[in-house]
């Protein structure tokens, strides 16, 4: 893994959590999963999306967590809810019916329409590595109104082709989606802790458009397992800020 | 009838080799100590079914309990894998079991179907994926009415469903709040139902998102205090999240897992 760089000030997982947090505006209802996207998530409601509702699929609607919870179904995020209901309700009538416009996810393996693998690597019967599996992400991924995926680079998960496609980015690319049904929009932005990607307009392919602090092309290129697309226009990640980081700081600490 | 009943009196009357079983309960309330009955009872050849198989699973598999599987995320929250799950399907330890593997929204719609005493479920879930090219249960099926491909899912009937509450009163009736989960789905869909009690309380307080089981639509009412743990119950304990941690080196060693296992069976070495 990369993602223990230091420069000094911040390092490459906390530039990884602000850049995503950035992308969650405020006002938003966001299905997080946990994790790197709880703590993305969190960070942008205790900086610029102070009404950002965060939804867990513990059924937890509203929760506004002083510290990160450790799992999907920690105490803090129903105490802190505006509402509770069960597992079946918040897959059916908020998550399917449409009620969520961004899913925040994470991924262990993804590839460049922004397909997302955590069920196996190898063959499905009889695998190298068995991951943990769908969860909610199948669902996140198909029915939210966009989708945002952090996870550290390397090219172990960022990989020219996947072994399983558990949630589905933009399939095999442009008009797939749509092809299929599907009603979300499909992923609008990977965070990793050296870039952000986002699909280009027409054909989904996943786009370098801006390289963190202190980040090159070829170091994104060398951690990316397909030949990596670069917008013409590319830009660098603006640092954290101070108050971002020291915010994101209390909050882990806090956990 | 929530006829009060020990743990053990409880498990062994309703629990048999070769059943389908469900121990439920989200991260929330899982009824460990229920688990950990059945270990000793030495059940084999369960067909397992829980959302998350969440270190309980891990536990029946190690012990070799377990035939089948179905589920939908296998992972340690927090902290990782699951490695007794991991090492019986990577290398058939302690015995082969059978995945059944779908979504947490696919599965949730199942229980819903169990419970509704219909013969399958619907959703918008699964396109694309490439879990419905590996999972039977999973199947296409369009709208009479609007013609809308959609996704069907056969209803779970578990032979015994098994959830933890906070509280029982003295007729049988069971209450729990906080992280509600499928539990209630768990019990209607069940063929029989066990429910283990932090306590037996005169009355049940009025409370935001309680949920009441009556009596009737529950086997058993077992009370056993800090029966989730090292999950919690709200308003009764903490998640032991250092227990959590801690499994991960116990479950990565057949060894350390055996040693635990010892502990929980009275047979240690």
């Amino acid at each position: 893994m990369s993602s223990c760089r230091q420069n000094g000030q911040w390092t490459s997982d906390e530039m990884m959590a602000v850049a995503a947090a950035r992308e969650l505006g405020d006002g938003v209802v966001c299905f997080v999963g946990i994790g790197l996207p709880s703590t993305a998530a969190n960070l942008a409601r205790r900086m610029h999306a102070p009404n950002a509702v965060l939804i867990y699929e513990s059924g937890c609607i509203g929760s506004r967590p002083d510290r990160l919870p450790a799992s999907i179904g920690d105490g803090v995020l129903s105490e802190t809810a505006v509402a509770n209901v069960g597992v079946v309700e918040i897959f059916s009538y908020w998550l399917q019916a449409g009620r969520i416009d961004v899913g925040f996810l994470g991924a262990a393996q993804i590839d460049r329409f922004a397909n997302i693998n955590t069920t196996v690597i190898g063959a499905y019967d009889t695998p190298s590595v068995r991951l943990p599996g769908a969860g909610g992400a199948p669902e996140i991924a198909a029915n939210c109104g966009e989708v945002i995926i952090t996870l550290p680079h390397s090219r172990r998960a960022f990989v020219e082709e996947l072994d399983f496609v558990t949630s589905l980015g933009h399939g095999t690319g442009s008009g797939h989606r749509e092809q299929l049904g599907l009603r979300g929009r499909g992923p609008s932005a990977v965070i990793s802790d050296l870039c952000v990607l986002r699909p280009d307009p027409v054909t989904k392919e996943l786009t370098l458009t801006s390289v963190h602090p202190g980040v090159s092309v070829d170091d994104v290129r060398s951690a990316t397992g397909w030949e990596l697309a670069v917008a013409e226009d590319l830009g660098t990640t603006p640092p954290p800020a101070s108050e971002e980081l020291a915010e994101l700081r209390e909050l882990k600490a806090a956990s | 009838m929530g006829e009060f009943l020990s743990l053990r009196e409880a498990v062994a009357r309703y629990v048999e080799d070769g059943q389908t079983v469900a121990l439920e309960g989200f991260t929330h309330l899982i009824p460990f100590a229920a688990g950990h009955e059945i270990i000793r009872q030495g059940r084999r050849d369960l067909t397992v079914v829980r959302l998350t198989p969440d270190l309980i699973y891990d536990q029946l598999i190690g012990a070799g309990c377990v035939r089948k599987l179905i589920f939908g995320w296998g992972g340690n929250p927090g902290v990782g894998s699951l490695h007794r799950m991991r090492d019986a399907v990577e290398n058939q330890h302690p015995c082969p079991i059978e995945v059944e593997e779908h979504s947490h929204a696919g599965l949730a719609e199942r229980w819903r179907a169990g419970a509704a005493g219909l013969p399958f479920g619907v959703l918008r879930g699964y396109v694309g994926t490439s879990l419905a090219d590996h999972t039977k249960t999973i199947a296409s099926i369009s709208c009479p009415f609007t013609g809308e491909e959609l996704t069907a899912v056969p209803a779970i009937h578990p032979d015994v469903g098994i959830i933890h509450a906070q509280q029982a009163d003295r007729d049988g009736n069971v209450m729990y709040w906080g992280i509600t989960g499928v539990q209630k789905e768990c019990v209607l869909a069940s063929r029989h139902s066990i429910v283990t009690v932090e306590e037996v309380v005169d009355e049940f307080a009025v409370r935001t998102g309680g949920v009441v089981l009556p009596a009737w639509a529950v086997d058993a009412v077992a009370v056993v205090p800090g029966g989730p743990h090292p999950s919690y119950a709200h308003d009764y304990s903490d998640r032991d999240n250092d227990f959590y941690a801690s499994w991960d080196p116990i479950a990565r060693n057949r060894d350390a897992f055996a040693n635990w296992l010892a502990g929980v069976t009275g047979e240690a070495s």
